[in-house]
């Protein structure tokens, strides 16, 4: 897990700063009401990443419950098919509850209970993160409450009811456009009337600082997994590193431990919906620096300064802002952002489960669908590592519908 | 002498009130509340994500971009303002997004242009001071802080650091237009905040009648009234100036003559 930033002076892994700035991303910008407290779990997590024992009950249970390591496994037909780079999908999917968030679930609920904290919230918006926060206040025993928007709850009633039987309580969010966005500020304004005994598990690295710092760290995982698992596999590091960003920390997850590797190309993923002329949610394509939900970094909004709805068909990739650390690595140029559409999601979905018999999340098919794109003009000795961070049962209604098919 | 200077020098404690530009008869609601006795006006500056907000000024918020509000429909209404009510303290309050859109020069200057006196950003703590501090100071413009429940006296110097025009306590850790705190909290917590600053100090969040009103004005140099203002013009739309200007004197009566009544 807390990877190690003991490294070089020029390193590209010791962000962020102090005061939680990735170059001009991130901070703390949040009412007063919440300074002392997001100051106190900064303090809280500096001192559980010196805690051996911290780090212990972390990696056990990685381990026993969530079933880490995940696999690294070399997707041939997919390979063969795309006839370029060696493909290889990192196997989030297989993670307990499907996806790479309960890593992250796991040890901010392990910082809760350092903490004293007794109740447990969280934003949603498909209900991943809804369904892996209740997860982990099922195993904990503390009680939990879930905000989402009441579009998203509509659409995903199968979430909600797992929500509901994990013993969390779904609250239905109406203001605003009644999605992910509004979810998160009615998180928040429930976090400021309840700072006393309350621990807001945020879903990914956005948010005020220590937030985007410390998601990275519980996401990395992937990475140093997937680091070790190439190099016995191949003997290399690979050449290539794509995965999907919406807030972005399963990409993150991936990158950060080889980020200082200069040979390795970085490809995240965003999504550019019906096309970036129209509705989507690439926040680095089409969007510009600004200020919200605790951070700077590039949203979707107008002149004003107003934010504007993102679209995705991936409802996990639905959102108008990007975690500040993706927002950096983009300015700087060590990672590249490339758009994918539904439509183009949609389809390698499709190639990926027909191809490797893995049904991917759709946001995972983003990642794909790059892979598809950029594979074929790498020579055969090329190595790519695509992370496949979820299970695509969660899709199945919405591709149906997509396709036309009445379930 | 500013004019919060020339405000709050005055015997008694001033009534600050809060709108949402371009929620409803702006213009005729803000002489309306001029005209029922409030001191201080602090006028919203609407945004999509109002986190700090409970419902009835999400709602304004909303209502307000709904009509097409701009930014420049905000200062247009300052300036305005200012120009009928050359001596009455305008405060600007939002988010700081569209604060910082265009960055924190252009904003101050703005602000200076259009006569606003102070601002107050909901979501720039001292902290994060570079964002817009040092322009609006450089600006002649008070950054107008705020201190919360939470707000711990190791903390508090922080927080006053750069501060000007007065403290806003926000009596309650919550949001806009929810429950209203005990009053020996707000007693204590007053007592604390005037043993830290010569600023004046004024209460908000959750205040909605007079009665509560007077009850803060007796230890606090002023109350903030907020969301129910909104409430009226929500029910009254744009035919709510009336009203406004009613309930801004009741509500500017029982604050204005609170300490005579505890004396």
């Amino acid at each position: 897990m807390m990877t190690d930033t003991s490294t070089l002076p020029n390193s590209l892994r010791t962000q962020p700063d102090a005061r939680g700035h990735f170059g001009d991303f991130g901070g703390r910008y949040v009412a007063e009401t919440l300074m002392p407290l997001i100051l106190d779990l900064e303090r809280e997590y500096r001192a559980a990443q010196k805690d051996n024992e911290f780090r212990a009950e972390f990696d056990r249970l990685l381990k026993h419950y969530v079933g880490r390591p995940s696999p690294l496994w070399l997707a041939e037909r997919l390979t063969e098919e795309l006839g370029g780079a060696k493909i290889y999908l990192k196997r989030e999917d297989l993670n307990h509850t499907g996806a790479h968030k309960i890593n992250n679930c796991i040890g901010q609920i392990l910082l809760a209970r350092r903490m004293g904290k007794t109740r447990i919230i969280a934003e949603t918006g498909a209900g991943q993160h809804g369904v892996a926060t209740a997860t982990v206040a099922a195993l904990f025993g503390l009680p939990c409450t879930i905000f989402m928007g009441a579009v998203d709850v509509a659409r995903q009633q199968p979430n909600v009811f797992r929500m509901k039987l994990l013993g969390a309580e779904v609250v239905a969010v109406e203001s605003g456009a009644k999605t992910l966005k509004d979810a998160m500020n009615e998180a928040l304004r429930h976090w400021v009337a309840n700072v006393h005994d309350t621990f807001y598990i945020i879903g990914t690295v956005a948010g005020p600082h220590p937030y985007p710092e410390l998601v990275r760290d519980f996401q990395s995982v992937i990475g140093t997994e997937a680091r070790a698992q190439i190099l016995e596999a191949e003997g290399r590091l690979p050449d290539m590193l794509i995965a999907p960003v919406g807030g972005g920390s399963n990409a993150i997850g991936l990158f950060h431990p080889f980020l200082d590797d200069a040979e390795v190309e970085i490809v995240g993923v965003e999504a550019a919906g019906e096309g970036l002329d129209g509705k989507h949610a690439a926040s680095l394509a089409g969007g510009k620096p600004g200020i919200l939900h605790g951070n700077k970094t590039y949203l979707l909004q107008d002149e004003d300064g107003q934010i504007t709805e993102a679209h995705s068909i991936s409802a996990g990739l639905d959102y108008p802002g990007i975690g500040p650390e993706h927002s950096w690595l983009h300015d700087i140029g060590r990672v590249r952002y490339e758009p994918v559409t539904d439509a183009e999601a949609l389809a390698s979905f499709q190639k990926l489960t027909k191809l490797e018999g893995i049904i991917p999340a759709l946001e995972s098919a983003h990642a794909i669908a790059a892979a598809e794109r950029i594979a074929p003009t790498l020579g055969r000795d090329k190595i790519i590592i695509v992370n496949c961070s979820g299970r695509g049962d969660k899709d199945i209604a919405t591709v149906a519908d997509a396709l036309g098919v009445k379930l | 002498m500013t004019r919060f200077a020339a405000t709050f020098a005055k015997p008694r404690p001033a009534l600050v009130a809060f709108i949402t530009g371009g929620d409803g008869d702006t213009a005729a609601n803000l002489d309306a509340l001029v005209a029922g006795g409030a001191d201080v006006i602090e006028l919203g500056m609407p945004f999509t994500d109002p986190m700090a907000d409970g419902p009835a000024i999400q709602q304004a918020n909303l209502r307000s971009l709904a009509k097409g509000t701009t930014t420049a429909d905000i200062f247009g209404q300052a300036a305005a303002f200012r120009q009928r009510h050359p001596d009455t303290p305008l405060v600007l309050m939002g988010y700081a997004n569209p604060m910082t859109i265009r960055g924190g020069d252009w904003f101050a200057a703005e602000c200076a242009r259009a006569g606003v006196d102070g601002v107050i950003c909901v979501d720039v703590p001292a902290e994060e001071d570079p964002e817009l501090g040092p322009a609006l100071r450089a600006a002649g413009i008070d950054l107008i802080r705020l201190a919360t429940p939470t707000t711990d006296t190791v903390r508090l110097p922080a927080v006053l650091d750069g501060a000007g025009g007065f403290l806003y306590y926000v009596s309650v850790a919550g949001i806009t237009g929810q429950q209203q705190a005990a009053q020996a909290s707000i007693d204590e917590a007053v007592a604390r905040l005037k043993a830290a600053t010569d600023l004046p100090v004024a209460v908000g969040f959750g205040v909605r009648t007079p009665d509560q009103a007077a009850q803060i004005a007796r230890v606090a140099d002023g109350v903030v009234v907020g969301s129910a203002f909104i409430d009226i013009i929500a029910e009254h739309g744009d035919a709510a100036a009336p009203h406004v200007e009613a309930f801004t004197r009741t509500l500017a009566d029982a604050i204005h003559s609170a300490k005579e009544i505890a004396a």
